[in-house]
């Protein structure tokens, strides 16, 4: 046999093989349907299924823009859920039987929340916003009804939000993210992203939709921050607008020049916008993703953000948004190829395009490493693309959920971030199996131990992590054991492990997985935090402070040290808790 | 022309005939204007030009890079095509207006059937500079037509329309950038 028969039948089995997969894989030829569509699920468990509140879909239309379900907000036992319409309030705490709370209508898309103490964020994009809320849109092109920006309300009374600001901005807000720096005890900030049309200066004072070289003060080319001063938030207003696109000589439109290209084109500018900017406050860092690019900014300085790293990617149709891994030495950037409207997973379309870029971070400079797309295809009934998601907390490993739209909610493992690889799933059949409406899970966000996943047309998903080969309980419960009394998905959190035996054991369950410490340690390990589990007191201290010690000299000899010296850490502060 | 392309244009002229006066629904602003369906109308055609552009370019360059750029516009665009179709259905568009005007009518940016003919005799380098440059201008006529629509009165105020308007002036504006790159000589890569 000769070479090139031998690749012609390798690449032939590796076809078959794909072909085979997904013939096998369950997310293939679901029935659809509204709340009855046909559902395929693997190492996660669906907790409960919450429908969309009547008057918050158009049931002659179930695709219609106007009640689109968007993004989540989580605080407590509470969870806020935007809409194209306004936004609903679910009390979760029992995520088996969420309780719909409130509905608050207040249309203009695309009503991304965020929720800090007493003041809930609404985010507006669309020309028919009113400021007071009103659904018959704003007909005239200027008018002093329209609002577009961000909202605060007051929901110290959850079913009573009051507007209490109502921040104007000159594009509106496609998104917004909390930035909460812990040296401002008295304000906080928000970060808009506006991507759609620039106002008149007639309708907000200041707007400039026109390029750089005609008017330097342009409204593009720029993100808004918000400060909101927390003893009087009613004074909210925007006091910066960086100009995080600029060169070092200072043209503010840095990073793809405009010029005109040929007879009669335009000097069009290009990367003027931000979609999403997710802000690692305690790494001091934030990832925006930014139509053509994917940039890195230095937030040390909350109202004056510092751009240290850009990349481009030739894939990549638009930067859509950003997740960091815990160390921030990984930024999982998403294309939202075709803005999630369109049917991006079918097996025509290409397996690097609509997917997630990883990236490595060495200081400023930034690596490309690998694609991950949904590794299933999807009907052309069904819009999909790579969406929203984040971490979930489990040590050791970077895990992330995230949405695809009707591709479902996937968790993807990146910890080698040249191979992504997909652990777990959860995918329902088309809304409408005849026609593409707009559906499927906006963003999958882990909270306090469930997935909560935000159903663009049929409602609130709330599902579980099961144990399998790829995930232990002990891995699980470790993930479980972090609480946040918040957490607004864009305003990335740090995750602290509490010290548990589950801790240590998921570290133990990893070292099994790769064999990264020889068996007859493990087995010892083992066999000790059992045992020491048994005791408490001083007795309890002793015994894990001296596993720890043992441990820590296992390090030296084993394939994979670094994990071993976490599980030794883990050990140690167990023995003090 | 392409017989697929030839399609198009005739499933865009087919919408067209589904389109165009929208019934009035008590005023209500959410339902779409009379703006918002010429819009979609005009930009089938548009589209239509784009997929037809694109479909030039196999037998016209070897270039890999430029044979991405145009499976993407080609996917892209249909699949805004059939979205855009749709909602002339669901939105119960009448006939009467546009039909004849649409035939002869070019919307900005649109290459003139001599443009066309001159892109479809061209080979290799000047093939690739003379689509770049039409694809280029094509798509700042799709942001023309966007910045018309959101300037008339009661326009976009139905929410897909205008998140659509949005996403076209974002996609279109990042496509022109990385089109630039090509005509700069650049082979698409990824840049740090």
């Amino acid at each position: 046999m000769t070479a090139r028969t031998s690749i012609g039948t390798l690449a032939a089995a590796l076809l078959f093989g794909a072909t085979n997969l997904h013939a096998q894989d369950p997310r293939v030829g679901l029935a659809g349907g509204f709340q009855n569509a046909a559902s395929a699920i693997r190492n996660l468990e669906l907790v409960s299924h919450s429908d969309k509140p009547a008057s918050f879909y158009n049931p002659a239309n179930l695709g219609d823009f106007a009640f689109l379900n968007s993004d989540l907000a989580f605080q407590g036992t509470t969870v806020f859920q935007g809409s194209f319409n306004g936004f609903q309030i679910w009390d979760v705490s029992n995520t088996a039987k969420p309780q719909l709370k409130l509905l608050f209508p207040c249309p203009g898309g695309q009503g991304d929340p965020s929720i800090y103490g007493h003041l809930l964020f609404i985010s507006v994009e669309e020309t028919r916003g009113r400021v007071d809320c009103g659904k018959q849109g704003v007909q005239d092109t200027v008018s002093l009804d329209r609002f577009r920006g961000v909202r605060i309300f007051d929901v110290s009374d959850l079913m009573q939000p009051k507007q209490i600001a109502a921040v104007q901005t000159c594009r509106g807000s496609h998104t917004h993210t909390l930035a909460v720096d812990p040296n401002d005890k008295k304000n906080i900030y928000v970060y808009v992203s506006g991507t759609s049309s620039v106002r008149s200066p007639n309708e907000l004072a200041g707007c400039s939709g026109k390029q750089p070289a005609e008017d330097p003060n342009t409204s593009l080319f720029r993100i808004d921050i918000i400060k909101v001063p927390l003893d009087s938030p009613q004074a909210a207003k925007v006091v910066a607008s960086p100009r995080i696109f600029s060169d070092s000589a200072g043209n503010i439109a840095g990073l793809w020049k405009g010029g005109a290209h040929g007879e009669g084109t335009q000097a069009t500018g290009v990367t003027n916008q931000c979609h999403d900017v997710t802000i690692y406050m305690a790494k001091h860092v934030a990832a925006g993703a930014c139509s053509g690019n994917g940039i890195v900014l230095d937030v040390s300085d909350v109202v004056k953000p510092k751009r240290i790293s850009e990349v481009s990617d030739p894939n990549f149709a638009y930067w859509h948004s950003a997740t960091f891994s815990n160390d921030a030495k990984k930024v999982l950037y998403t294309d939202e190829w075709g803005g999630g409207t369109q049917p991006r997973c079918r097996v025509t379309d290409r397996p690097e395009w609509g997917a997630d870029a990883i990236f490595t971070r060495e200081g400023h400079r930034m690596t490309f490493a690998s694609y991950f797309k949904l590794p299933v295809p999807q009907t052309p009934e069904e819009n999909c693309v790579a969406h929203n998601g984040s971490l979930i907390p489990i040590p050791g490993r970077d895990v992330m959920a995230q949405g695809w739209y009707q591709g479902g909610v996937s968790v993807v493992d990146f910890t080698d971030a040249a191979h992504p690889k997909e652990i777990a799933f959860f995918d329902r059949g088309p809304i409408d199996p005849a026609k593409m409406l707009i559906a499927g899970s906006w963003g999958a966000y882990w909270y306090n131990g469930n997935i909560y996943s935000s159903e663009i047309g049929r409602g609130l998903d709330i599902l579980k992590l099961a144990p399998s080969e790829f995930i232990s309980q002990n891995e699980i419960d470790a993930a479980i054991s972090v609480r946040w009394s918040e957490f607004n998905p864009q305003a990335q959190p740090e995750i602290v492990w509490p010290a548990t035996f589950s801790l240590a054991r998921a570290y133990l369950d990893q070292l099994v997985r790769n064999d990264g410490l020889g068996a007859a340690r493990r087995d010892a390990v083992t066999s000790a935090l059992a045992a020491a589990e048994q005791t408490s007191g001083g007795a309890r201290r002793a015994a894990l402070q001296s596993l720890a010690g043992t441990i820590d000299r296992d390090a030296g000899g084993a394939k994979d040290a670094p994990r071993v010296r976490l599980l030794a850490k883990a050990v140690r502060d167990l023995s003090t808790k | 022309m392409g017989r697929l392309s030839s399609h198009l244009v005739r499933s865009a002229l087919a919408a067209c005939a589904v389109a165009s006066a929208l019934r009035a629904q008590g005023g209500a602003a959410q339902r779409g204007s009379q703006a918002d369906a010429t819009f979609m109308r005009d930009m089938i055609a548009h589209h239509a030009q784009a997929i037809e552009m694109s479909a030039l370019i196999p037998a016209r360059t070897t270039r890999e890079d430029m044979r991405l750029l145009g499976e993407r516009i080609d996917v892209s665009q249909k699949d805004e095509i059939a979205m855009m179709q749709r909602w002339l259905r669901e939105h119960d568009a009448d006939t009467a207006v546009a039909h004849h005007h649409m035939e002869s009518m070019i919307m900005p940016g649109m290459l003139t059937a001599a443009q066309l003919a001159q892109l479809d005799k061209a080979r290799g380098a000047a093939f690739e500079r003379l689509f770049l440059e039409g694809m280029i201008r094509h798509h700042e006529g799709a942001l023309t037509m966007v910045a018309q629509l959101l300037a008339q009165r009661g326009a976009a105020q139905e929410s897909q329309v205008f998140q659509f308007a949005s996403d076209i002036d974002a996609d279109q504006r990042a496509e022109i950038a990385r089109m630039r790159r090509l005509l700069d000589g650049k082979r698409a890569a990824r840049h740090h």
